[in-house]
Order: C-alpha cells, then structure tokens, then sequence
C-alpha cells in the first residue's frame, strides 16, 4: 500500500474522523446505506430510489439544479449585502464600487446570471413534471407547492431587479409596478375602484392602493427600494425556504420521484 | 468571410435585402403568432417523426445557422447582445431542446405501449442506491452548473446603466425579460387583465391543473397520446403564449412598444398610426346606422345600454359557450369531471382562448375593447 494509501487509512480510523463519519467507507451496501441515513444533508435522500427515475433524460435534473441555483443566489446574495446598502445616496455607486475595487468582484455577475439561470430551470422543471404526468395524484398538493415557488421565483427576481437602482432597475420596475395601478378595486385605475367609497368620498386613491403598497410610494423612489430591498433579502427568502422544505419533504411523502404505477 | 458569402449570396438573389425585407416582414406579430401555433400544431400531429434525431439535428443546425447569420446584421446584434437578452438565446436553445427530449421519450413510450413492450421507465421495482448512483450525478451536474455560471459571469459583465433618473424614461421601458410575454399582452388588453387578471388566473389555473386533469393515465411516464387535450393545452400556454411572447416582447418590441423587424433600427419617431374601435362602435354605428346611446333607458345607467352588445357577447362566451361546448367537443371530458371541475376547466380555458381571439379581432377589425365601461376603467 502507497504512503497516501496508508495515511488515509490512518486518517479514516482515527477518533477525529469517526465522530464526524459514524460508519465505515461506503464500500458495502450497509454503509452506502448509513452514509445517506447518517448525513442531515444526504437524508433529503431516500436510501434507494427507482433506476428508472434517475435517469437523466427522465428528470433533467432541473429542480436539483434550480435548488442548487437558490444556494448559489443565497451565498452570493449574503456576500453582496456586505458591500450594499439600499439608499438612493448609496445603492448605485455601491455597485459601481463594487465591479471597480471588490478583489474577485464577479459576485454580482455571478448573482444575476445565476437568478436567469433559475428563472430558466424552474420553467423546465415543471415542464418535465408536466410532461411525465407527475402532479397527478398522489402529487397534487406538491404541484402546487411548486407553483407558488415558480411565482416566488419570479419575485425574487423581480425585488432583486430594482436593487443596483440604475435606469434599467428604475423603469424595468416602473413598468412593471404600474401593473397594480390596475387591480381591480384595490388599484385606483383599477375597474370598479371608484366603487369603493362611503358617501361619495373614494377610498382608493394613487396614495394608499395596491400600488402604493408595493412601493411604499407613488413612484419607484427610496421607499420603493428599501421595501424591495427587505423583501427580496428576508421576506420572499425566508417563506421560499419554507415551502421549499415543505416541496421536499412531500416529494419523499408522495412516493419519491415518479415513474409508472 | 462569412459576411461576404452572406452579402454575395443575397446580391446573387438579385436583391441584397430581399431576404431580410421577407424575414422582416413574416414577424410581424399577427404572422409571428400564427406561424408559430401553426409550427406548434405541425410538431404535435407529426411528433413522432419531428422528433427523430435526424429531424431534431436538422432544426437545431437551421436555427443555428439563422442566428449566426442574422448576428451579422447590426441591428439584430445589438439586441443579443445586451447583457440582459442573453439568458433569451439561452432559454430558447434549452426549450427547445428539453421540448424535443419530452417528444422523443413520449413517442418511443407510445410506440412501444402500441406494440406491447415495456416503457422506458419500466422497472418500477429496481433500486439502485442512493449512494453512489444519485449523489455523484447530482455532484457532476453541480460541478457543470458551477463551471457553466462562472465562465458566464467571466465572460459576460452584468449590465449598469446611468444611474437611475426618474425625469428621463427610456424609450421603449421594458418589464425585466421573463414578463415581457406579459407586457405583450398590454397590447391587447387593459393593464387590469394582462398585469392582474391573467397573472392571477395563470396561477391559479396551474395549481387548479392536478384536480381538473382526471385522467388516471399518463402518470409518471413520458406520453403525448394518452394525455392530447392536457398537453397540447399546456403547450399553447408554455411555449406560445408564454415563451414565444417573451421572445417577441424582447427582440421584436422598439421604441413606443411599436413592432420592428429584426434587422430593422429601432427608430423611436416611427410613426404608428392606429384608428382603434370598439365592439359598440361596430354595434350601433355600423350595424344599427344609429348613434352610440347616452341617456339612461328605463332605470338602465346610459354606460350598461351603451355596452350591452359587448356585455352579451361576453355572457354568451362565458356561460352559454361552455353549455355549447359541453355538448359537443367536451361531451365525454364533462362527464367524466362533472359539473364543478368541468366549470372551473372551461372557465379557464375559456380565459386562455380569448387571449388568441382579442390578437385576431385587433388584427382583423382593429378591434380596441369588447366592453368599454371606461367609467369605472372597466374595460374588456
């Protein structure tokens, strides 16, 4: 045996070692089975799945890679909040500081193009669950779950879109904040909304409809990005986490991934 | 040397703007839209030749080609190239593949169940491991997805424009990419429907999708026989009216959201000259020879009279259509889910289908809105 064979074996035996790993190398199918059952990570996992549905072209891997885009968004996210800080004064030359003085400043680079890339794995996710027939029962409740995430998806995208606070976040969200100008008796353009009043007095005006609630304004000012700011690095986060957890966990309750009955 | 073969080729052709002029021209949105349902329904009815590897190469090394070709045009380029259209280019070679891949499995699947072998995810009761079958294919795509990310972010430099002036608009402003399908949509519709409505009902409608889809077949394995209503349903919404919008919105939308060819400058004084009318104009003027009402008629407000062509057009879409269609092409669907699940399918469906018809009206009739109770900004 080599010297790095016999260290390794040195290092496997060792106290240090086995209090982190509490079962033998996955050599053996007893523990290949322990490392799934053993690891808080690995555990997502059942210890054994159909050989079929780990088929590549099966199931794209594409909530895999979408789950693994959420992570890389939350590390380089967290990273980005140490050089950000959302005010008019700051937002924008934070930015620019950024790309010009930041050693390995790829973060937001890597930040954004990560976001496209799971707005886009998200899409065929459910494409390939669609097309296998997969939220049919008893998947019906996981389907759901997994649209609201799609739509989660999409705001984080969005909140995240107005942050480096340059013309194309400004308008991009004016654009698409004047959306809810429009909701029906909530949004002061919106049909019926002069329905909404006492005496003839309206209730709904440009400064406390939706769209007033979305950005805390009546236009895309520092209000508007301080609430996108909150709600697109704690608030949509944290509720994606949790339906994420739930999205996994069902996905074990339901049977595991799909295939023939 | 490419663009001189290009340059040569058209001058060969006789006219060097002949095919760009034609291009141009067929994406057009009313053309735009059909070509591409047409081009949807043509896959969908042959899928089981369309997606033989041959076919698939063919189009994929064809679209290629076009892009690559049309890149060479000044105009076409600046739109790929900005930093925020290229997960576009992206998302338009991995639909098409992944839609390609779905097809394939589901017309091997078919073909086999036809012939009576096993489908192809067969086998339910082998196991393999977790370990090490799983986790190293999930650790060799992470490793992919993390190399693929960073020579993107290398590469390609996340967009900053000008600080952000909210006394300078530019012109065309455009929804982050993934809503432009949606900013499209405005173009037909009222902001209430294209930003709230539909939106909403799009999601509810997905999450409605497992409790209205009663058919027991098709669950879990690759299919497009077993399941024609519910996935070409899925696929008019996903990648029509979903994807190609979205396309559509991104390279074909100029200044004042006007339409542009590909290869044409986006010139913001373009002139648009639009006469719009609406469904009473149509009613009262044209086919009555009387003027619009204006005064109320026995207790009805003037704005219900005036409307009320419009207003039992819609009725009728909405509540005498589905009793219509649920004696006829859904006889067999609306038995099988019954009254309430039946409601809720055709009330959705119904919604989606008036997206096609309010683009044929406009671009047929020049229609504006069905209903126009612009006094309560209710208009349809």
């Amino acid at each position: 045996m080599s010297v790095f064979g016999r260290f390794g074996n040195w290092v496997r035996e060792g106290q240090v070692w086995g209090s982190v790993f509490r079962h033998g190398v996955p050599r053996d199918r007893r523990t290949r089975a322990m490392a799934v059952l053993s690891n808080v990570f690995l555990h997502l996992h059942p210890v054994a799945v159909r050989k079929s549905g780990i088929r590549l072209s099966f199931t794209w891997c594409m909530g895999g890679l979408t789950f693994f885009l959420y992570l890389v968004e939350v590390v380089t996210g967290v990273l980005l909040m140490f050089y950000y800080r959302p005010t008019v004064e700051y937002a924008y030359f934070d930015i620019e500081g950024l790309r010009a003085y930041v050693t390995l400043g790829l973060l937001r680079e890597l930040h954004r193009w990560g976001a496209h890339a799971m707005v886009i794995a998200i899409w065929l996710h459910m494409l390939r669950v669609f097309l296998t027939g997969s939220y049919k029962p008893p998947r019906e409740f996981n389907w759901g779950v997994g649209v609201i995430l799609m739509v989660l998806t999409l705001l984080l995208s969005f909140t995240g879109y107005l942050l480096p606070w340059d013309q194309l976040a400004m308008w991009a969200i004016t654009v698409g904040s004047n959306m809810a100008r429009a909701t029906p008796l909530l949004g002061y353009e919106g049909p019926l909304a002069s329905l909404v009043n006492i005496g003839g007095v309206p209730l709904v005006h440009a400064g406390d409809d939706a769209r007033f609630g979305l950005l805390a304004g009546t236009f895309v000012g520092p209000n508007a990005l301080l609430r996108f700011y909150v709600l697109h690095c704690v608030f949509i986060p944290v509720v994606a986490t949790i339906l994420i957890a739930v999205h996994f966990w069902r996905i074990r309750k339901d049977g595991g991934i799909s295939g023939p009955l | 040397m490419i663009e001189s073969i290009w340059t040569h080729g058209l001058v060969a052709a006789g006219d060097s703007n002949a095919v760009k002029d034609a291009i141009n021209a067929i994406c057009q949105p009313h053309w735009f839209f059909i070509l591409s349902n047409v081009a949807l329904f043509v896959f969908l009815m042959g899928y089981r030749t369309f997606t033989k590897p041959a076919f698939a190469l063919f189009a994929l090394l064809a679209f290629t080609a076009f892009y690559i070709l049309s890149a060479l045009d000044p105009d076409f380029l600046s739109i790929i190239i900005k930093a925020d259209n290229v997960p576009i280019t992206m998302m338009m070679y991995l639909t098409g593949f992944f839609a390609w891949l779905g097809f394939r499995q589901s017309a091997i699947n078919d073909t086999r169940m036809e012939q009576g072998q096993p489908l192809l995810e067969a086998g339910s009761d082998d196991k393999v491991l977790v370990w090490p079958d799983l986790v190293y294919t999930e650790m060799i795509a992470l490793v992919l997805c993390t190399v693929f990310l960073m020579v993107w972010a290398v590469v390609l430099r996340a967009p900053l424009e000008p600080p952000a002036n909210p006394s300078v608009a530019p012109n065309p402003s455009k929804a982050p990419w993934y809503f432009l399908g949606l900013q499209e949509l405005l173009v037909y519709f009222d902001p209430w429907i294209a930003g709230v409505l539909l939106p909403g009902l799009i999601i509810v409608g997905l999450i409605a999708v497992p409790y209205i889809d009663k058919n027991p077949r098709g669950n879990g394995y690759y299919t497009f026989k077993e399941r024609k209503f519910a996935i070409t349903t899925f696929m008019v919404g996903y990648l029509i009216m979903w994807i190609v919008l979205i396309v559509f919105g991104t390279f074909l939308r100029g200044p004042n959201w006007n339409f542009f060819g590909p290869y044409e400058f986006w010139d913001p004084h373009r002139p648009a000259a639009l006469l719009n009318i609406d469904f009473r104009d149509i009613f009262w003027v044209r086919w009555m020879g009387r003027a619009i009402p204006t005064e109320d008629w026995s207790g009805i407000p003037y704005y219900l009279v005036r409307e009320a062509p419009g207003i039992a057009l819609l009725l009728g879409y909405f509540l005498v259509f589905p009793v219509v269609l649920k004696h006829t092409v859904f006889r067999r669907m609306a038995v099988q889910l019954g009254g309430i699940r039946y409601g809720i399918m055709v009330f959705l469906f119904l919604w989606m289908l008036l997206v096609p018809i309010k683009m044929a009206l406009r671009w047929t009739l020049n229609m504006h809105y069905i209903v126009a109770i612009t006094e309560f900004f209710l208009n349809v």
